[in-house]
């Protein structure tokens, strides 16, 4: 076993970090994260609140852990779901060939033109804001993604002679993808969901500090610092938690992502 | 003019270059032999002070009188192009692709002598005639991918000869052309470095063209100098076992060299390579490959000794013979 | 030649029709009817008729759409519902500031990502390489609206070097600059991370090759051959990052247009939203996707102008 690489131990470190943070609050917070408690606002850090309280008394750890909960629930609902509608894509892309996947990559081309905030912005224009448009806009992002690496790996796959020889015993195209397409290029697609799960956090913490991800009372990292930024001149200690916490949760996913794809990829290479 | 003396190169502790010890006058033309792994390129380099970073450089390398062996790189700016230049083997690959040639060959006219575009660009044109490109107004505003490999070598040559060197060092400058366009080159070379009164290095694998470009040669084998003289009396009398090995074993040396006006002739190969930089033996470097071994070559380094006034090799057999 | 660029802008205007497409369906067929959208629940029967009639919802989706299109291509983007005046107006007011804060954070993005990322390759292995790297790693993972706050914490709360937002127009040259200054860096720092990273490798990729030991052995300084000689063979690549950088580039300038409350688009658009002026939403976004896309086509057609090679080929 060769070492492994250290942006892989560093990665895999913060990001158990972040996860361990929001599952535990699942069963457990220091305070309850929505109660308020006027008398004990802006509470200097304490015994009892560890990093002091917000403008309205609220327990600033157990906010933080609560919207580590709610990030990792958004990045992994957008990229699962956005993912999985993109990996379909470009197997079919890839397995039918042709017309199919020339219009398969011009849809994905087209998906490139709209960032996700753009897509926020149509949603909650249309709809009005809310953390579900949000979780929409960031899954629709990850399908062109995901449409174009699933179909350049698996078309490298295509050419092996095992699936050939698949062919030749006369197995279909779809049975193809499913049984040696996919756990072929499953490293591949699973970097690049480590690496598009630290996008997801970036662009939920970004649509919630816009207002357009997840509405008041709940939680979250990017609402907390645009509650934080009006108080910029009371509390300036409110604005520096959650953007640590975002920087942790993205530096922890991209480096994990990174060492990923530095130990599968010498592989990849080698077996082409 | 360049003298070097014990100039050795080590990679950490493995030696890649050792005792080179030779001197180059003005007019000199010599050829530099050995197979790939020989050494022959990195001497190349550490004359143009190109050596990697990682090579650490003893001994003597003075050029015109002072010693770069451990100059800076912008001592050595000063000396390259003007004093020492150098045409690599890739002619292909050597050219900046994005740059018209005429460009490339001005831009050190222009940085090193500070001539006006319009100087500059004659100078060119006149390069370009010497070493003979046919309409060289057009092909200066050409790019590299538009030209054959043979243009693109002389392109190569001209921007070595921009600022008038004292010496030129050609590294396998003929290696990656077909037989006839190398024959041209390796005559253009002569004819340069004779017209100029230039010092001429030739870096090859291919003896026939060091015998036609060179006066005097000298063999490289795994860092070491193992022979050195005048190109004919070597070639035709090879003193050193490794001489005689990449000349193969006729019976008549002298085959070899004539052999010249006809095809370019790839070395005879000698059984095996030459042995990687950490696992060379311990006495002389080529012993384990040498078809007459004595008992102390495995253990003991021989010494670089004059046979005559201009002849040397380095080779227990010349001393041991002298001792008996 | 030609007919490379015969195709490459068909392909461009294709895409921008498609986009429309999609802007358009996702504005007007998504709401069910935009009018109650517009108006809300309790808005009165009479009151949603004649929205419907001047919004022109009366008429079949497809007239809608051409007449959309049509008109957008005549600069006619409807009326503002909230501001009661032309978009192309509010656009038109709006548009300096954008461009300003986008053209500005490109360039110092472009300056900085390409001198950190020359001088890691350059470093190869050494201190400086590792610098650049950790830093752009930590750029890459900073969210720009929180480099954005703790920028306006230091210079302009604590230190009060600068002005924390707003923008009062150019006819103070000093003030106007002087209010850029935050945005403009807290957009490009942000940005160059990626690039930097982009121009590192790609520039070390281009250092391994013989030309730029031709160019050495030529006497040119370590500077002129990687300014020179190495940068530009380096290009393609970081072209192609700048030209996928529009999209993000877009985002950037709303994202920091309403952090320092900056009168450009980006804020125009949450102002729309808030008051739920469909049309003005479907222009700007409609706007910003035809940016996005035609940076992608400008970066198709510069690669034949960096690379003499493609000219030939294509």
């Amino acid at each position: 076993m060769r070492r492994l690489p250290a942006n892989f131990l560093l990665g895999a470190v913060l990001v158990s970090l972040v996860v361990g943070i929001a599952a535990l609050s699942l069963v457990w917070t220091p305070h309850d994260p929505q109660t308020m408690s006027i008398p004990t606002k802006f509470a200097s850090p304490s015994a009892i609140h560890w990093l002091g309280t917000d403008q309205l008394g609220r327990d600033v750890v157990a906010q933080l852990m609560a919207a580590a909960r709610n990030s990792m629930t958004v990045a992994l609902v957008a990229v699962l779901l956005g993912g999985s509608i993109g990996v379909a894509l470009g197997l079919l892309a890839s397995a039918l060939g042709g017309w199919v996947e020339d219009g398969v990559m011009r849809l994905a081309d087209l998906g490139f033109a709209f960032p996700a905030l753009l897509f926020a912005i149509m949603l909650a224009a249309v709809f009005g804001p809310s953390l579900t448009n949000a979780v929409l806009a960031i899954s629709f992002i990850n399908i062109p993604i995901f449409a174009r690496v699933t179909r350049a790996s698996a078309n490298q796959i295509w050419t092996r002679d095992y699936v050939a020889a698949a062919r030749a015993a006369g197995r279909g195209r779809f049975a193809i993808s499913r049984d040696h397409i996919l756990p072929n290029i499953a490293a591949a697609i699973i970097v690049q969901a480590t690496i598009e799960f630290a996008v997801a956090i970036l662009a939920e913490a970004a649509l919630s500090y816009l207002g357009l991800g997840a509405q008041p009372p709940a939680s979250s990292w990017g609402r907390m610092l645009s509650e934080a930024q009006t108080l910029m001149y009371l509390a300036p200690q409110l604005a520096i938690y959650p953007g640590l916490c975002i920087v942790t949760a993205v530096l922890g996913f991209g480096l994990l992502g990174d060492g990923l794809r530095d130990i599968t990829d010498p592989r990849l290479a080698r077996a082409r | 003019m360049i003298e070097l003396a014990n100039l050795s190169a080590h990679f950490g502790d493995a030696a890649a270059l050792r005792d080179v010890t030779l001197t180059i006058q003005r007019g000199d033309q010599l050829g530099i032999v050995g197979e790939s792994g020989s050494g022959k390129t990195l001497l190349a380099l550490c004359l143009m002070g190109m050596a990697s970073d990682s090579a650490h450089l003893t001994g003597r390398l003075s050029i015109d009188g002072r010693d770069m062996a451990r100059a800076s790189e912008r001592d050595w700016q000063q000396l390259r192009s003007r004093r020492v230049a150098m045409v690599f083997q890739e002619p292909m690959a050597a050219l900046n692709p994005l740059r018209r040639v005429g460009d490339t060959v001005m831009e050190p006219m222009l940085l090193h002598e500070g001539l006006s575009r319009g100087e500059a660009r004659k100078r060119a044109l006149s390069l370009f005639e010497e070493v003979g490109i046919p309409n060289p107004d057009q092909r200066l505003r050409q790019f590299p991918h538009e030209m054959s490999g043979g243009q693109r070598q002389r392109v190569l040559i001209a921007l070595a000869l921009a600022c008038n060197p004292a010496l030129l060092i050609a590294d396998e400058p003929t290696t990656a052309l077909d037989a006839n366009v190398a024959l041209r080159i390796t005559d253009l070379l002569q004819r340069l470095a004779r017209e100029r009164e230039m010092a001429l290095v030739f870096i090859s694998h291919d003896l026939a063209a060091v015998a036609r470009a060179t006066d005097d040669i000298v063999v490289m084998y795994a860092g070491d100098m193992v022979e050195r003289g005048p190109t004919a009396e070597v070639l035709n009398a090879p003193a050193h076992p490794y001489t005689k090995g990449l000349l193969g074993a006729r019976p008549d040396p002298g085959v070899a060299v004539r052999d010249v006006k006809g095809k370019r002739r790839r070395l005879p190969t000698i059984p095996g390579a030459v042995p990687p930089l950490h696992a060379l033996p311990q006495g002389c470097r080529f012993s384990g490959r040498c078809p007459v071994e004595l008992p102390c070559c495995a253990a003991q380094r021989p010494v670089f000794s004059q046979t005559d006034q201009a002849r040397g090799a380095a080779c227990h057999l010349l001393t041991e013979r002298r001792d008996d | 030649m030609a007919y490379f660029l015969f195709r490459r802008t068909l392909g461009f205007v294709l895409t921008l029709l498609a986009v429309s497409v999609v802007v358009f369906a996702v504005m007007n067929v998504l709401p069910g009817d935009p009018a109650l959208t517009i108006l809300g629940m309790d808005a009165s029967d009479d009151a949603l008729a004649a929205l419907r009639e001047q919004l022109g919802l009366n008429a079949p989706l497809v007239t809608r759409y051409f007449s959309w299109v049509w008109n957008a291509l005549q600069g006619d983007f409807g009326l503002s519902h909230s501001f009661r005046v032309p978009v192309s107006e509010l656009i038109a007011e709006r548009l300096p500031m954008t461009i300003s804060l986008a053209v500005a954070g490109m360039l110092v993005t472009l300056v900085l990502a390409l001198s950190l990322g020359i001088t890691a390759a350059a470093q190869h292995r050494r201190a400086g390489d590792w610098g650049v790297m950790f830093l752009s790693q930590l750029g890459i993972a900073v969210p720009a609206f929180w480099l954005s706050i703790l920028l306006v914490m230091l210079f302009a709360v604590k230190l009060r070097w600068l002005p924390p937002g707003g923008f009062a127009g150019w006819s103070d040259p000093v003030a106007a600059i002087r209010s850029l200054i935050l945005p403009t860096v807290a957009l490009a720092l942000v940005q160059s991370a990626v690039l930097a990273r982009v121009t590192r490798s790609s520039a070390l990729e281009v250092m391994r090759q013989d030309f730029v030991r031709t160019a050495r052995a030529s006497g040119l300084s370590q500077r002129r051959v990687l300014w020179r000689h190495v940068l530009p063979n380096a290009l393609v690549p970081i072209v192609t990052i700048v030209g996928m950088q529009f999209a993000a580039l877009v985002t950037g300038t709303i994202v920091i247009e309403n952090v320092f409350y900056l009168p450009g688009l980006g804020r125009l658009i949450f102002q729309s939203i808030a008051n739920r002026d469909l049309p003005t939403v479907q222009a700007l976004v409609m706007l910003f996707a035809a940016i996005v896309v035609t940076a992608n086509f400008v970066v198709d057609l510069l690669y034949v102008v960096i690379d003499p090679r493609l000219k030939a080929r294509t």
